[in-house]
């Protein structure tokens, strides 16, 4: 680490932006030295990713001022913050998929020849040496589509450098990296630190942010709540900071009490949109009155395998048995109507229609059951009692069932789609992000409800990117990696750091895994 | 002013005040070519051609029959486009399955000319309706399977219909004894006049169609599969929908409806068809869902003004002296105003925040689920 | 010789398909000059479909700008002859000063139209097939108008581009002389399509800006964070391709006929459409597929005048004749379903692009 007296190479003075009806970033203060790494810790919709768009020209700032080397600049847009050496690699990366490597990161800097034209050959000489400079060989040619998600990373990371970038923004970089390729892309940016480049961290990940860090900047509802330097500190320090109490949101969740087998899946496997085996031979059970749940990575096939179950993709192969009846290949009419409930992860595409109002939204799994519907007709009447039910039994905040849904908040519009399905009478529920970006309060009252389900007999599958979430909820947790279950545990007895070796290795040994290589 | 009488202004604001500029606009266009052409400036033009388009479609009761009739298969082929809107399809293939209907009505009710018209009337309408409905199951089992995006292919297929069109009455359909490709008289399959000179029954038909529409889509649950599918395919997919057969569905009926709007035209109106027997109404009926908002009782009177215009029009040509095609530009102009609507409702400070053709986005949003 | 050709040619299916061949190659040379006239104005109207999906707008309009850009050339004509009068024909494509004058008007108009297309698309963000539906429609009832009234008194346009006569020399070289004539026998514009075509081709995939086109076609919020504006491009390239599709107006009002017909166009607009989709969205191929439409359409012309002999001719005989006029139709739509293979367009084609945080 570099306690250097150097002028900060950025800094950001009491950055203040608003959004109708929120403050986003409240008086934000940040400075980053020439050759630091400095992360940015905040949970989902602290205001990080707004502070980063005021950095880089795409949010204009209420309030504040930015200086670069100690000079004060207005940026008007990506273009001009580029040109004073500022880059970003965004969370979802900014490349184009048929174009190629070179094309990629030459684009809207591009290296002519004459007025017209491209020079290929002196940008595909650049990049090779860029990435020899900084540990990486790539070929320029190969359609970016074609990589893995680490390499576009990388690719990514090229864009900026090949800017002559000095200060770089990483937002949430290691979210869709498996854990080797985190470690191969903290490798790279500990040589552009060294090599003298400032980078911000973007991250709610603590041990992450405390392994590749020199500083840290916590904030929390758009305000900073501390700073602190990586060394002597510790993730608990951390995570007070960041969450604002004590991080204990377990839930008195109490003894469960299995029953009979409802889910049994064996040798599953389906592929996903692009056409590659994503789930490679699953075997699961869940029993009546036990909470499974799955632990993984995202995008190690969780997706695919909850899709597989509730009949929304189709299995290459296996046996999935519900009560004993085989349900492999039924559509998800057939399977909701044996006692199935599915929460989606992706509210806005698949669990809600936001044009439509609440009452049709909380049948619209039901719509053409009775009493809803009789034969072809819909009955108003039955429609509109079951929806000023489940508004006052979930307690949804709206002025009426007529309301659309867009109008409502998160956090409402998730207890839309909870009270909808587990309102039924269920055998099995599927519960895929349950709480995603949602508040505080609502993730209690979804988790309390989960569990009241549980207790009244319900066999409940759980997935989540959250770690902590599978291990409050769950009686038994499974590892999901590349496809597969690597390994169950107690949910009770269960070591984080047990888990998470198991999520990040699949319990193979790493140098064996290494050499799996990473690009797809 | 009371709250309904606020809300339906809010609902009528945006429509009237196209209609009003698009009739500024056709003004403009009036005076200024005539301008150019004559050379001279003839203020009360303008106003001497919308009277006369007046009288043409209302001035008379011979003239609301004729408008009538000019609105009644603009009132289907409107339906037939805006239950495809509703699906989240863009049917430009109305016209095409339009010329199709028409065609099945000549087979069927020439080949039934001389038997009882309770047989061959609904044999011929029934005729109609299916080879159109056919033919609008085509784009959609096409998009249902491949993908293929139903604009290129109705496209296409409006021009394979003329063909198969133009191919019949040169062919098999010809009459031998006529120098000139044209079909036989339709005889009594003919639809019977129910008002005036020729008001057909069919403009029956067309209001019956638009009950139908507006109970299959708000009071059944097709429907709100069909709207499901049409505001969110995915979350359609998710309910246990399955917006690929809605997709095939909802075309064909579409179809269906745009078929029963030439086998009307032909049986009601034309009773013979030529070679070249052609049409605008299926872009006209794009107009119509449009500006009638995807709603039936929008759509009936979307239709009766846009008649109306089509059955003075020629009256305008003869006592003005201003070319009907008028119409087409003011018809272009009104949907030009409504799909501009954010700007038009700056302008005048319209309170209705909502669009009015929301719910009609056709291609940016990707309809077909995923395997 | 002859009497190996004979015996394939009895051969069942086979023979009909070596009939073919055979007869394409007898009048391939007569007819190739017709078919690249065919080709023209779908080739431009497909460039026009390639440049503005290529940056991410879908343009139905192309029929209604082609239509409004041939009527404005030929009306132009009609106003301007009698101020600046006919004008002594130039010894190169017949070019008089008024016919240059009405040629430039039918691009500017090409271009308004364009205009308008692009700010119903990029500004208002309306849905970008029912905003080139209303080109479409305004375009026939305003060209539909203006013609019934100009046509009153019968007036005469510019007259209309001469077609060039390459040396009789060239034209009988063996084998390759029909190929010359097919490109050299034409006025100016189907003489120049070759040229728009090749140089579209190289500029978007090897210039500067042909590769943020296809960036911002493909992925516009990428194409921002590097500072491309996303809404300046797409303005130009709609703009530009209208452009484009009046020049494909113009040829057939001022090269093919020297006058305006209502609805002159005829779909050419769509089936430009057509090859822009067979071409899989590339200048070249786009052009590749107008030549192919083009072929089928003259084929069955010819059929008509000279059928060949044999069983072929047998066959072609009981097909109707609309048969060919339908049949690009068919191809584009067998295409689309993927049985020739899939046609990926741009990925944000047709998608109105919204800055981040507009704030």
């Amino acid at each position: 680490m570099t306690e250097a007296v150097h002028a900060p190479a950025l800094e950001m003075r009491g950055i203040t932006k608003r959004y109708p009806g929120v403050v986003a970033n409240d008086r934000i203060d940040l400075d980053v030295r020439p050759g630091e790494i400095h992360a940015l810790l905040g949970e989902n919709g602290a205001g990080k990713t707004t502070l980063m768009n005021v950095l880089y020209g795409l949010a204009r700032p209420d309030e504040g001022e930015i200086l670069l080397d100690g000079e004060v600049v207005a940026l008007t847009g990506p273009a001009d913050a580029i040109a004073r050496g500022i880059s970003m690699v965004h969370q979802h990366f900014m490349l184009v998929p048929v174009l190629t490597v070179a094309e990629n990161i030459v684009l809207g800097d591009e290296t002519m020849k004459g007025p017209l034209f491209l020079d290929r050959k002196e940008a595909h000489r650049r990049i090779v040496e860029l990435g020899e400079r900084f540990g990486f060989d790539i070929d320029p040619d190969a359609k970016v589509g074609s990589l893995s998600v680490g390499w576009q990373q990388r690719v990514e990371i090229l864009k900026a450098l090949y800017r002559e970038a000095r200060i770089l923004v990483l937002d949430e970089p290691t979210a869709v990296l498996t854990p080797q390729e985190t470690e191969e892309i903290f490798a790279v940016l500990r040589r552009l630190a060294a090599a003298g480049h400032s980078i911000v961290f973007i991250s709610h990940k603590l041990y992450e942010v405390l392994e590749i860090a020199d500083r840290i900047t916590v904030i929390r509802r758009g305000r900073v709540v501390g700073e602190r330097s990586a060394t002597g500190t510790t993730e608990e320090d951390l995570a007070e900071l960041m969450v604002g109490r004590e991080v204990s949101l377990a839930v008195d969740r109490g003894e469960s009490t299995p029953g009979e087998t409802v889910l049994a899946v064996k040798g599953l496997k389906a592929r996903d949109d692009r056409g590659q085996e994503a789930v490679g031979g699953v075997d699961l059970e869940i029993r009546a009155g036990e909470i499974l749940g799955i632990a993984g990575v995202a995008g190690n096939g969780q997706d695919e395998l909850v899709e597989a179950l509730v009949g929304l993709r189709r299995p290459t192969a296996g046996r999935i048995t519900l009560d004993g009846t085989d349900i492999t290949g039924r559509g998800s009419r057939a399977i909701y109507g044996a006692g199935v409930a599915f929460v989606p992860a992706d509210r806005h595409r698949f669990g809600i229609v936001l044009s439509f109002p609440l009452s049709d939204n909380l049948i619209l799994t039901n719509y053409h059951r009775p009493p809803y519907a009789h034969g072809i007709f819909r009955d108003d009447e039955a429609i509109r009692r079951t929806a000023e039910e489940l508004i006052e039994a979930f307690d949804i905040r709206t002025p009426s069932a007529d309301v659309r849904a867009a109008t409502l908040s998160g956090g409402n519009q998730q207890k839309v789609i909870v009270a909808r399905e587990f309102a039924r009478d269920l055998r099995l529920l599927v519960l895929d992000q349950p709480t995603r970006g949602l508040d505080v309060g609502s993730i209690e009252f979804i988790h309390k409800q989960a569990i009241a389900k549980r207790d009244a007999g319900t066999a409940i599958l759980l997935v989540s990117a959250e770690l902590d979430e599978v291990l409050e909820l769950s009686d038994r947790i499974a590892v999901m990696y590349r496809g597969k279950i690597v390994g169950v545990v107690d949910g009770r007895t269960a070591d984080k750091n047990e888990v998470g070796l198991l999520m990040a290795t699949g319990g193979r040994d790493r140098a064996a895994d290494d050499a799996g290589g990473t690009a797809a | 002013m009371t709250t309904r009488l606020r809300r339906t202004w809010d609902v009528l604001a945006l429509p009237l005040i196209s209609i009003a500029l698009s009739v500024l606009v056709g003004s403009i266009v009036i005076l200024v070519s005539e301008w150019l052409v004559a050379g001279e400036l003839k203020p009360g033009l303008a106003l001497d051609a919308y009277k006369a388009l007046l009288v043409g479609s209302i001035g008379s009761f011979n003239a609301l029959v004729s408008t009538v009739v000019a609105a009644t298969p603009l009132m289907l082929g409107g339906l037939s486009v805006g239950l495809a809107f509703k699906a989240g399809l863009f049917n430009i293939g109305a016209q095409g399955q339009f010329l199709m209907g028409a065609l099945g009505a000549v087979i069927v009710g020439v080949a039934l000319r001389e038997s009882p018209s309770l047989i061959a009337i609904p044999a011929s309408l029934a005729a109609g309706m299916l080879v159109g409905a056919a033919y609008g199951f085509i784009p959609g089992i096409l998009k249902a399977t491949s993908g293929a995006h139903e604009v290129v292919t109705t496209i296409m297929l409006n021009f394979v219909a003329v063909a198969i069109l133009a191919a019949m009455v040169s062919g098999p359909l010809k009459v031998p004894a006529s120098p000139q490709p044209i079909t036989l008289d339709v005889g009594h399959a003919a639809l019977p006049i129910i008002i005036g000179r020729n008001g057909h029954i069919g403009i029956v038909y067309a209001l019956l169609m638009a009950v139908v529409y507006g109970w299959l889509l708000f009071r059944t649950t097709r429907g709100f599969e069909i709207r499901t599918t049409g505001a969110n395919p995915d979350a359609a997919r998710y309910a246990g929908m399955s917006p690929r057969r809605i997709i095939v569905w909802t075309m064909s009926a579409a179809g269906l409806l745009a078929g029963l709007a030439g086998a009307t035209e032909l049986l009601g109106v034309t009773h013979i068809m030529t070679a070249s027997y052609g049409t605008t109404v299926g872009f006209d009926s794009i107009a119509v869902a449009l500006l009638g908002r995807t709603s039936p009782l929008g759509i009936v009177v979307a239709a009766l003004i846009f008649g109306g215009m089509r059955a003075g029009a020629p009256g305008m040509q003869i006592g003005a002296g201003v070319p009907a095609e008028l119409v087409g530009v003011i018809q272009a102009t009104i949907l030009f105003f409504l799909v501009a609507s954010p700007v038009v409702q700056r302008v005048f400070r319209l309170k209705s925040a909502k669009a009015p053709i929301e719910e009609t986005g056709t291609f940016t949003r990707p309809t077909v689920a995923k395997r | 010789m002859e009497q190996i050709i004979q015996f394939v040619y009895g051969v069942p299916v086979i023979g009909l398909l070596a009939q073919l061949v055979g007869y394409l190659i007898a009048v391939l040379p007569d007819i190739s000059p017709i078919i690249l006239r065919a080709a023209v104005p779908i080739a431009l109207a497909a460039l026009c479909g390639v440049l503005c999906e290529r940056s991410g707008i879908v343009n139905i309009g192309i029929e209604g700008t082609m239509l409004v850009a041939a009527f404005v050339g030929w009306a132009a004509g009609v106003f301007l002859v009698p101020i600046l009068g006919e004008g002594a024909a130039g010894t190169i494509f017949g070019l008089t000063p008024v016919l240059l004058i009405a040629f430039l008007l039918a691009i500017l108009s090409g271009l308004i139209v364009a205009a308008v297309h692009a700010w119903l698309s990029i500004s208002v963000r309306a849905d970008q097939i029912i905003a080139g539906t209303i080109i479409n429609i305004a375009a026939f009832g305003i060209t539909g108008y203006l013609n019934t009234l100009i046509s009153k008194s019968s007036p005469a346009g510019a007259g209309a581009f001469t077609q060039f006569k390459p040396p009789k020399e060239l034209l009988e070289l063996p084998f390759v002389g029909w190929i010359f004539e097919m490109f050299l026998a034409q006025g100016p514009i189907g003489m120049s399509l070759l040229i728009v075509v090749i140089v579209f081709q190289i500029l978007l995939f090897r210039s500067r800006w042909g590769l943020r086109t296809r960036s911002v076609g493909e992925h516009p919020r990428a194409a921002e964070t590097v500072g491309i504006n996303v809404t300046a491009l797409r303005y130009r390239n709609v703009i530009l391709a209208g452009g484009l599709a009046a020049l494909g107006g113009a040829f057939l009002s001022l090269e093919v006929t020297g006058s305006f017909q209502q609805g002159m166009t005829a779909g050419r607009g769509f089936i430009g459409l057509a090859a822009m989709i067979i071409g899989r969205w590339t200048p070249l191929g786009a052009f590749g597929a107008a030549l192919l439409f083009a072929t089928s359409a003259a084929i069955g012309q010819s059929i008509g005048i000279a059928p060949p002999p044999g069983d072929l001719g047998a066959i072609l005989d009981k097909l109707p004749g609309q048969f060919f006029d339908a049949l690009p139709y068919l191809a584009t739509i067998v295409v689309l379903a993927g049985v020739v293979g899939k046609s990926i367009p741009p990925a944000a084609d047709g998608q109105p692009y919204e800055r981040e945080a507009a704030t």
